[in-house]
């Protein structure tokens, strides 16, 4: 289990992580979501004891990093697959880890067969391409037959294939019941390989939960209503205590929004009880990025907010509003 | 010790480490050949030991780019991360790579001081470069010693500068230059200039040689100190800086 408490770090001025808490728990693929920037990294650099936490420390099975004996043996970690000499050899690459934690010389025969290394483990691995280079990271992290797993942004660059091989590998690691941590600021990814998510933005913690109850939460529905009565029915429906909201969107003129996972049966139904004439009645369902948007918008940090504006106007109005909802809870 | 096993490994399964001992080795030998082949009848009967060994500061700043280059080439791959997270302990990894990289050069400026005291013999036949005084012993196999600490002042170096062509530039610049240059401020450059970590080293190999054809004071004339305790001096700055720069790894972040 990997447990950070009070976690932040400070470069100057700037907070990179800051007064962070979670825990990532055994025998599940906990994913660790956030836009670029929001200080998954740092974050990730501090568990390994390569960054010094400015406050707050972090723990693996309450010990930390630094302490340790034979830290391979326990936490596998593939940071960065570009950090290896491009003119050594792939199994020279392993052969050195695997001395510093005096593992025997056929756990490199083992690794480089598990991520299917072997037949270019003599060639030199700056001819590698990015898939064989994340292949040998993830080698490498694997050598010590570790408990614990961390990944950062594994799936970053690789071709559909690729991404599905790690997918299924993540999967098969925590089967095994180790704990595995994977980072990434692709939410759809996420939503596929993770169990549990950590979400942060701007270096703190913005939830913690199931993926279930994350992806429940984000992609609330709403009723759309337009109808010409419009004051009319939303006085009706606030009599029956549902929440409701009134719009401008474009081409369309006002149209009412009905909150709270309705279905489009009993808004219809209250409309005929009461003689109201309906144009559209639709049931609208919030997407996963436009929610994860919402609630890490705030902490993204470098803007773009007229892509932003335009992506949330355009395609769905809603799901801005959806995604209020859960932030408060937070 | 694993942590020799894995810098052993490391070193050896790149091709540059090898190539710079090569070179080291093979331009202390050639110089000899060059400063002893040529020379004739009264002049070759006047050589001595001394003149076999010009090449050798040359091959010691080559095996301090290697020393250096060991580290810089970690920061600049990234690999150092990857060798921390391998082995926390980061003053003990560093220590056991400055340890492998030492012993290396030790080896190879007693392969180049020997080879080229063996080419001279083999030139200057005519001339008695036996070796029969102490201080001779201690120009040749001295030199291994030198080629060491200077490995571990090229380490702390590299640690401390991250940055191969930074860190190159001061290892060549501040023997070749720095040293001598503090020689022409008024009134206290005398004393910097003798008490300078590389003028200590070379003082340690020089002193009481017998520069026969190279003329009186080639090998320097003001040393500050006596050969072992000039040695010991050199080795001192060496540690201190070594010291610093694995404080410095231990604290900063990777």
């Amino acid at each position: 289990m990997i447990e950070a408490k009070g976690l932040t770090k400070r470069y100057g001025a700037t907070v990179a992580v800051d007064n962070l808490s979670f825990e990532v728990k055994p025998g599940r693929v906990t994913g660790f979501l956030g836009p670029n920037g929001a200080g998954k990294s740092t974050t990730m650099r501090m568990i390994l004891g390569l960054d010094t936490p400015t406050s707050g420390e972090v723990t693996i099975d309450g010990q930390r990093y630094r302490d340790l004996h034979r830290p391979l043996t326990k936490v596998g970690a593939l940071l960065d697959a570009k950090w290896v000499h491009p003119n050594r050899s792939a199994r020279a690459h392993l052969t050195w880890m695997a001395a510093s934690n005096k593992l025997p010389k056929s756990s490199v025969d083992k690794a480089l067969d598990m991520v299917g290394l072997t037949s270019v483990a003599n060639k030199r691995a700056g001819a590698f391409s990015l898939g064989m280079s994340q292949r040998l990271g993830i080698a490498g992290a694997l050598l010590g037959d570790p408990e614990v797993l961390l990944f950062d942004e594994p799936v970053n660059g690789l071709d559909p294939e690729g991404i599905v091989w790690i997918r299924t590998f993540m999967h098969r690691l925590a089967d095994e019941g180790r704990t595995v941590l994977v980072s990434s600021h692709l939410l759809s990814e996420m939503a596929l390989t993770a169990e549990d998510l950590v979400v942060i933005g701007r270096g703190k913690l913005i939830s913690q939960s199931t993926t279930q109850e994350f992806v429940d939460r984000a992609s609330g529905t709403t009723v759309k209503v337009r109808t010409p009565q419009l004051d009319q029915f939303a006085g009706v429906l606030n009599e029956q205590h549902l929440v409701t909201r009134i719009e401008d969107v474009e081409d369309q003129g006002k149209v009412l929004f009905v909150e709270g996972d309705l279905s489009t049966d009993q808004i219809g139904e209250a409309a005929a009880a009461h003689g109201i004439v309906l144009h559209e009645l639709t049931l609208q369902r919030g997407s996963l990025e436009q929610a994860f948007m919402q609630m890490t918008g705030d902490s993204v940090e470098y803007h773009a907010h007229e892509e932003i504006a335009a992506v949330t106007s355009l395609d769905a109005p809603d799901a801005a509003e959806v995604a209020a909802g859960p932030k408060e809870d937070n | 010790m694993s942590v020799i096993a894995v810098e052993r490994i490391k070193l050896f399964s790149t091709r540059s480490p090898w190539w710079c001992m090569i070179v080291a080795a093979v331009l202390t030998v050639g110089f000899a050949a060059l400063t002893t082949g040529f020379l004739k009848g009264a002049e070759e009967q006047q050589a001595t030991i001394f003149i076999t060994q010009p090449g050798a500061q040359l091959s010691q700043m080559v095996m301090m780019v290697m020393a250096a280059l060991a580290v810089t080439t970690e920061y600049r791959f990234g690999t150092i991360r990857t060798s921390f997270q391998a082995v926390p302990q980061r003053a003990a990894l560093l220590l056991g790579k400055t340890a492998v990289v030492a012993f290396l050069a030790g080896v190879i400026g007693l392969i180049a001081s020997f080879g080229a005291w063996g080419i001279g013999t083999l030139f200057a036949s005519n001339a008695d470069l036996s070796i029969n005084t102490g201080a001779e012993w201690r120009l040749l196999a001295g030199q291994g010693l030198v080629f060491s600490i200077s490995a571990v002042f090229a380490v702390a170096v590299g640690i401390l500068i991250r940055q191969s062509a930074g860190a190159i530039a001061i290892l060549i610049l501040w023997p070749l230059l720095v040293e001598n240059l503090v020689n022409l401020i008024p009134k206290v450059g005398d004393d910097l200039a003798r008490w300078a970590p590389f003028a200590n080293g070379s003082s340690f190999l020089n002193q009481g040689q017998d520069f026969g054809l190279a003329g009186q004071g080639a090998g320097g004339s003001d040393f500050a100190l006596s050969p072992w305790w000039a040695l010991l001096y050199f080795a001192g700055w060496a540690a201190a800086l070594m010291t610093i720069a694995l404080v410095s790894a231990s604290k900063r972040d990777a």
